[in-house]
């Protein structure tokens, strides 16, 4: 039977040291509402999420009350956009309209965010493509709650430089188009190498084409259990740090687990995938960065970072693995700037930069995300951060992404604040020197030797 | 058989048990364990309880409790059991 101890530790961890399901995400395929008319396909798409996701936000809101866990978010993720749409939609301004269907309908079932006004272009891109990708600006700018999210490469493929030249241009008119919120919209855009299709967290969750018609993907949370658990570890070698890890990760996912599981139950949709990252949030206590100062760092950023990050990583999963039965998305530590205390100081004293972040991307899931920079940077320099970033994915036969905001009118020195969950950000340095030449070549950088693996 | 977890948190003073006990008879809550200790002047107590009849109402229950601890000035949660044996139990 339960003990008075065990029942305090896990309160204390939920009270004290923030932990919470971050998200339960319901993915909903909307292949079966393509129509070639644009209208009919705005209403089964708006019918479809209504009905589907009905219960969603009030279920999400009984396990909370019956178990006493925080569940932070409740979303939707759907078919990419461009596969839907593709046969209504003649122009981006039609793509536009589905945007707003989309928005309308998490607004209608009250969730957050509504992730997949996606196109997946890793190899090449169809006109239907193009067509969205080139909506995303006027979308993410007229919508409030719906996100998006391009791949441009995969270790099988390769980088479509054509897409990464495109998303250099789209990330800069994304900015201008939101320009009187500090260029927000950037912040609902993904661009991504080896997109996962069960990825719970937003903005870069879609519902994948090799899903069912509906399931139920959780995503859990934590860094403040960690870090307090580390604590206690304070000055012992690694063996002990590993151990503390993994067993609180274990800790953690059975939380998720639980959550996904009853989500499921309840809702009639199958169970799908615990996404295992550390997300972090701007709330002091709840940080990634933390975590790695604790190991040892004096700041995040410090030699020694890309280190303790990839331990870190790996001792999550692997604790992780363990306490649930599936396992998917991302699942690592998340290394947003501005959603986590730790790295915005960092930057503030000089110790964390661009190409610091970048290195750390090579070790844990995800990539450059929620990174500041200024406006006035160039379309085709975005553009190379992103090939960098599609490289160290592709290589490395891992998701990468970047989140990047160039935002219009403010420059090194000054802080943008995009508010809640999204926290606030300096604005960080970016090379000056141009890539124009390279990005501009036209054409794809073909797969890495070692995908063929047939 | 379908279990809660009761914990009481606050100042100690006279009647925390008899009140939250009160409320579960009212509520046909059968109790199965109390452990309970004070620190520092600081009363802990947890419950373990049978809630195989109230599934439907179980929500309410949780306000309800919650709502008495006001009143008494203790801090009062009740979960499900199976948060803490997912978490603690392979």
């Amino acid at each position: 039977m339960l003990n008075m101890f065990e029942v305090i530790e896990t309160n204390n961890m939920i009270e004290q040291e923030k932990l919470d399901v971050r998200t339960i995400t319901l993915g909903i395929s909307l292949l079966d509402c393509c129509d070639s008319d644009l209208d009919a396909v705005n209403e089964k798409i708006y019918k479809r999420i209504t009905t589907v996701a009905r219960d969603l936000v009030s279920t999400g809101a009984a396990i909370e009350r019956e178990f006493g866990i925080p569940i932070v978010n409740k979303r939707i993720s759907v078919t990419p956009i461009a596969l839907v749409g593709g046969a209504a939609c003649k122009t981006p301004e039609d793509f536009v309209t589905i945007a707003k269907t989309l928005d309308r309908a998490a607004k209608e079932v009250g969730v957050n965010f509504i992730g997949g006004y996606s196109a997946l272009v890793c190899k090449g891109m169809t006109k239907a493509e193009e067509n969205l990708i080139r909506s995303i600006p006027q979308a993410l700018a007229c919508t409030e709650r719906v996100c998006s999210s391009v791949n441009v490469g995969s270790t099988k493929t390769g980088i479509n430089m054509d897409a990464v030249n495109l998303m250099g241009t789209i990330v800069k008119e994304t900015a201008e188009a939101t320009k009187e919120v500090d260029s927000l919209g950037c912040a609902k855009l993904v661009v991504f190498c080896n997109a996962p299709d069960d990825n719970p967290f937003m903005a870069g969750a879609f519902h994948g084409v090799t899903e069912a018609d509906a399931v139920i993907n959780v995503g859990v949370s934590g860094p403040g259990v960690v870090k307090v658990a580390l604590e206690k570890a304070r000055g012992q070698n690694f063996e002990v740090l590993c151990e503390t890890i993994k067993k609180t990760a274990f800790k953690i996912t059975r939380v998720g687990q639980l959550v996904a599981q009853e989500a499921s139950k309840r809702l009639g949709v199958p169970f799908g995938i615990i996404d295992l990252s550390l997300a972090p949030t701007p709330a002091v206590g709840d940080s990634v960065a933390e975590i790695l100062e604790e190991i040892g760092l004096e700041r995040v950023g410090a030699p020694g970072t890309t280190a303790a990050l990839a331990m870190l990583n790996d001792q999550v999963k692997k604790g992780g693995v363990m306490a649930s039965s599936y396992v998917g998305g991302l699942s690592g530590a998340f290394i947003p700037v501005s959603e986590d205390q730790g790295m915005i100081d960092a930057v503030t004293l000089g110790a964390l930069t661009i190409e610091k972040l970048e290195a750390m991307t090579c070790v844990c899931s995800v990539g450059l995300d929620m990174i500041a920079i200024p406006g006035d940077t160039a379309a085709t320099t975005i553009a190379g951060i992103i090939a960098d970033e599609a490289a160290i994915g592709m290589v490395n036969q891992k998701t990468t992404a970047v989140r990047i905001i160039p935002v219009i009118g403010k420059g090194v020195g000054d802080t943008v604040e995009f508010g809640g969950l999204l926290g606030y950000a300096p604005v960080m340095p970016v090379n000056p020197y141009s890539c124009e030449k390279f990005v501009t070549r036209g054409g794809r950088i073909p797969a890495p030797i070692h995908s063929f693996k047939n | 058989m379908s279990k809660a977890i009761i914990t009481v948190v606050g100042k100690d003073t006279v009647g925390i048990i008899a009140r939250v006990c009160t409320y579960l008879a009212d509520n046909q809550i059968n109790i199965l364990d109390i452990s309970q200790t004070i620190v520092q002047g600081y009363f802990n107590m947890m419950m373990i309880v049978d809630i195989t009849g109230a599934q439907e109402r179980f929500g309410d229950l949780v306000e309800g409790i919650e709502k008495l601890g006001g009143e008494i000035g203790v801090r009062i949660k009740c979960q499900k059991e199976e948060i803490f044996t997912s978490m603690h139990r392979i």
